[in-house]
């Protein structure tokens, strides 16, 4: 819903603007999305701070993480205006990426476990 | 069904709702990316080529702090400051990421104020933006040489536990840092267009000879939030793990 709104929001804009192709959106937006940015690096600061151990803190760290990431992709770099054609080609790619991190996170538990077997610390 | 989309630019197109709007925009045997300038479609590419060298990186960190046998030095204590008696954790690196996102911020306003042809603000906040991504290099070459000098980290080996942590600290903050780097002297090179009126009169660059309208703040902004973007992940990854 939201990005249905989004669109049509940057569609108005472009008729208002014969240029068609500027993203305009009021300061306001940039500057509340500027003051979360901020609350959220404050909060991920404190997961530190106050030593969150374990699952928690893993858990506190990606979600502020991906607030963030989400936030700046989305305003300060207009994702959420853009069409979808754009959207998909740039974010659906980046879903790969989850096969590499899997690959890895084997591989590394591969190399952990014989490294552990060979020198016989660790795991033994 | 999906009809023939006029791709005259510079004009809005009709957008059908979904999956059929990306049908037709591909289909379309002209431009995929309409309403959109052609060197920002290039740098969302160029971006997404870039997002995966970084992710590459941070998984390969992955994989070696995974693996190995030794313990993984503790970034809370190796980055801790010592101010007014204090020894604050991480506290460098928070600052680091204060900066990154206000110069984020200022950079928001820039195109903004670009698009409504404001040059002199436009000018300004680049050059904030610039000044922001000066300070957080330094403050990284501040935190690079306490880490070799005083507390002894190599790329080979570090006094504090596992061998790979140097490696990995000093390839991924030092490629993000050339990134910022990088960004701080086109951030000047879009100012000084901005200012001299290159934008309004499409005058050509020296370097490319493409003609370019208030869209290339526009590009070097998304360019800037990239290096952002990549800071909160190796900020979450690197130094909060």
């Amino acid at each position: 819903m939201a990005h249905a709104e989004g669109q049509q929001h940057a569609h108005a804009q472009g008729q208002q603007h014969a240029h068609a192709q500027g993203q305009q959106h009021p300061i306001g937006i940039y500057l509340k999305i500027w003051g979360l940015l901020f609350i959220l690096s404050a909060l991920s600061y404190s997961v530190d701070y106050f030593h969150f151990h374990g699952y928690l803190r893993w858990f506190l760290i990606i979600v502020f993480m991906l607030l963030k990431a989400g936030l700046i992709v989305a305003v300060f770099m207009h994702m959420m205006w853009e069409r979808l054609a754009l959207m998909y080609a740039i974010v659906v790619p980046l879903l790969l990426l989850m096969t590499l991190v899997g690959i890895g996170a084997l591989e590394a538990d591969y190399t952990f476990f014989t490294r552990s077997v060979f020198f016989l610390k660790g795991l033994f | 069904m999906t009809q023939a989309i006029r791709t005259k630019p510079g004009e809005p197109l009709p957008l059908a709702e979904g999956l059929d709007g990306i049908v037709g925009d591909w289909s379309s045997d002209q431009r995929a990316f309409k309403n959109v300038p052609w060197g920002k479609a290039m740098m969302w590419i160029f971006l997404l080529s870039d997002t995966f060298i970084f992710s590459s990186f941070l998984i390969s960190y992955m994989t070696v702090r995974m693996s190995t046998t030794e313990p993984w030095p503790n970034p809370s204590e190796v980055f801790a400051l010592t101010l007014f008696g204090h020894k604050i954790p991480l506290i460098l690196i928070a600052i680091m990421t204060f900066i990154l996102i206000s110069s984020s911020g200022t950079m928001a306003m820039a195109v903004k104020f670009g698009y409504e042809k404001n040059k002199k603000i436009t000018f300004i906040l680049l050059l904030i933006t610039a000044a922001l991504g000066a300070t957080f290099v330094g403050m990284q070459a501040f935190e690079w040489t306490k880490l070799i000098v005083e507390e002894g980290v190599r790329p080979w080996g570090n006094p504090m536990g596992a061998a790979q942590f140097g490696s990995a600290f000093f390839m991924i903050t030092g490629f993000h840092g050339t990134h910022v780097s990088i960004g701080v002297i086109f951030l000047i090179i879009v100012a000084i267009k901005v200012i001299r009126g290159d934008l309004d009169h499409q005058r050509p660059g020296f370097l490319t000879g493409r003609k370019g309208g208030y869209e290339i703040v526009e590009i070097m902004g998304l360019y800037w939030h990239f290096v952002d973007l990549v800071w909160v992940f190796i900020f979450a990854f690197f130094y909060l793990w």
